[in-house]
């Protein structure tokens, strides 16, 4: 019973692939996962949607949208149908095919994200040796769409914001892949199914054998959700967008779907860097504990991700925005940093024998770097009052 | 150490995010068409026009001396004068506004219209739902829809129009008084022609008016 609803999606993949032409059937089933996919991922954002505007509400003591539908649930589906009917305008100064072409380079390659993410067992819909390396090449293509969208709008405003972007991505994009490459070391594979199959088991202590267990994989997760913040324009990283600043940065000059589109792109992005954070550190579609293996193994995926979402909103709710030069030594002078020690850490874990030394070595080789760069990114910045040289 | 105050924000916020479904007061936010802020007095929205007694035509306190029309900022009113005149609260017969146009779309809740009034017969009103679906005709107001009666004033600003009351009631008894003064002066000296007509008249040439 266990096993069939753990795979009733690939058996009734199967089933409706089985009534097409033998010849067509692997083409029809991958339509089938596809239409799947974007269905489900597409149904996660407008419920998350919901739930970070309630939750973010919720941390301000408000109620948040409780109007549409029961409890405010249908409030997408009203978003939805305002952004539509909404008028699009298009500068008259914009590049005009570029402006078109930009939001749909964001949702385009934030879909193509989900082809290799493991979402349960045998749930993956193209199994390639390199997955890993496919998806952080595709999600590098979200970049291209932001400065297309900043340039194309020719407004300060938004090139600024395009600026900004660039900046940042390509800054946290090296924490990332570093953070990353722990892993591929110590798995050997770049294939996400594997990685996700070096994770099965759990220790003698009922520990389930996820990479987030270790001292190298909890930095290295760190690291990862961190770079995966930046990466995904999200709050306290959201320069890009800074609306008291560059009013919207670089979609100040979208309106109603193309608005709606990006917004569907980043919230896609944010899923896919969140699975492929559960992929590579939380065990993928394990379950935290042996006794709870009888649920589906895709509905432990979902869970995490809900998990992982939900932290995004709460540090949303949190920090405020960085400054941009704060920003910046974040990146380089602690996030590289310790992702080159911790592949360094990485490594001496894998060589060590198993023991209790061998946490102790991982967690100094943790520990240290980040409390001494931790102290040297603080330096020299005493808190005090503010002076004003013209103004007071 | 890096990080602590990090933390601390995210205790913090996620003290009041579960502290919002445990504590109702918390909630400060007003469910606004279905609960409702009690109005503070001083509020002010868009004018209207007093009238006393049960018509609002004829209780009308205006009388169309434009000093508002001039006196608006964004010119949002618009006043013709009657050609006859009907009695004010004193019974004075004055002019009355033939038409009185308040443009709602121009109008900034300015109050200047208000102050400048000596006849307090323009005051402002607290509704603030004013929106329509018609974009020109519903939002030229014209008298008759302008026209409250001085109980509504008495409900939405109660001390104000007390004291507008008192001021015209003084101003009412004064004008009578005077009236009666007036009258009795006459009458006296009505009286004393009579009497100065009853004694053999001295000067016929100049009869008591």
């Amino acid at each position: 019973m266990a096993d069939s609803l753990d795979q009733i999606f690939v058996t009734l993949n199967h089933l409706l692939a089985g009534l097409a032409p033998a010849a067509w059937q692997p083409a029809v089933s991958a339509v089938i996962s596809i239409a799947g996919i974007i269905g489900v991922f597409a149904s996660l954002f407008a419920i998350t949607t919901v739930l970070e505007r309630k939750g973010l509400g919720r941390i301000q003591n408000r109620y948040g949208p409780n109007r549409v539908g029961p409890f405010g649930f249908l409030q997408p589906a009203a978003d939805g149908i305002k952004a539509l009917i909404k008028e699009d305008v298009v500068p008259r100064a914009a590049d005009k095919i570029v402006h078109f072409f930009a939001p749909l380079m964001t949702v385009v390659p934030a879909f193509l994200l989900f082809a290799v993410l493991p979402i349960g067992r045998n749930m993956v819909l193209v199994d390639y040796d390199a997955g890993l390396l496919f998806f952080f090449a595709v999600g590098a293509a979200t970049e291209l769409s932001v400065f297309m969208a900043g340039w194309s709008s020719r407004n300060k405003y938004s090139l600024l914001g395009a600026m900004r972007a660039i900046a940042q991505m390509v800054s946290y994009e090296i924490p990332l892949i570093l953070s990353a490459v722990t892993v591929v070391m110590i798995v050997g594979s770049l294939s996400l199914p594997k990685i996700v199959d070096a994770q099965a088991g759990f220790h003698s202590c009922g520990l389930a054998n996820w990479f987030v267990f270790t001292p190298w994989g909890l930095a290295g997760f760190v690291l990862f959700m961190v770079a995966a913040t930046a990466e995904t324009n999200r709050s306290p990283f959201d320069l890009p967008e800074g609306e008291s600043e560059i009013i919207a940065g670089y979609y100040i000059e979208y309106s109603g779907f193309k608005f709606a589109l990006f917004f569907l792109g980043e919230y896609m992005g944010l899923f896919a860097i969140s699975g492929l954070g559960i992929t590579l550190f939380l065990g993928g579609w394990h379950a935290p504990f042996e006794f709870l293996e009888a649920f589906p193994s895709w509905f432990w995926f979902f869970a995490k991700l809900l998990t992982l979402i939900a932290g995004f909103i709460w540090i949303r709710g949190t920090l405020p925005r960085l400054r941009m030069d704060q920003l910046m030594n974040f990146a380089w002078k602690f996030m590289l940093p310790m992702a080159l020690i911790n592949i360094v850490s990485a490594g001496v874990w894998h060589f060590m024998p198993h023991g209790y030394e061998r946490w102790l070595v991982g967690a100094a080789l943790v520990l240290g770097p980040y409390v001494l760069l931790g102290r040297g990114l603080m330096e020299h910045r005493k808190l005090e009052k503010r002076t004003y040289r013209f103004a007071e | 150490m890096l990080g602590e105050g990090i933390i601390k924000g995210m205790a913090v916020t996620a003290r009041n995010f579960l502290g919002s479904y445990v504590s109702e007061e918390r909630l400060t936010t007003i469910q606004y068409p279905e609960e409702r802020q009690p109005l503070a007095e001083a509020v002010r929205q868009f004018p209207f026009l007093v009238f006393d007694g049960n018509d609002p035509m004829a209780g009308l306190r205006c009388v169309a001396c434009q000093i508002c029309e001039k006196e608006c900022p964004p010119k949002c009113i618009y006043i013709e004068k009657s050609k006859d005149k009907k009695p004010d609260y004193i019974g004075k017969p004055q002019l009355y506004p033939a038409t009185f146009d308040i443009d709602l779309s121009v109008c900034m809740s300015c109050q200047i219209c208000v102050e400048v009034c000596p006849f307090d017969a323009i005051k402002m009103d607290t509704d603030f739902e004013l929106s329509t679906s018609d974009r020109f005709g519903a939002l030229l107001v014209d008298k008759h829809q302008l026209a409250k009666s001085n109980s509504h004033y008495h409900k939405i600003h109660p001390t104000e129009a007390d004291e507008v009351d008192g001021r015209l009631a003084a101003e009412k008894a004064k004008a009578e008084a005077k009236a009666k003064a007036d009258a009795e002066a006459k009458a006296r000296a009505a009286a004393e022609a009579k009497a100065k007509a009853a004694t053999p008249p001295v000067a016929p040439s100049a009869p008591a008016k």
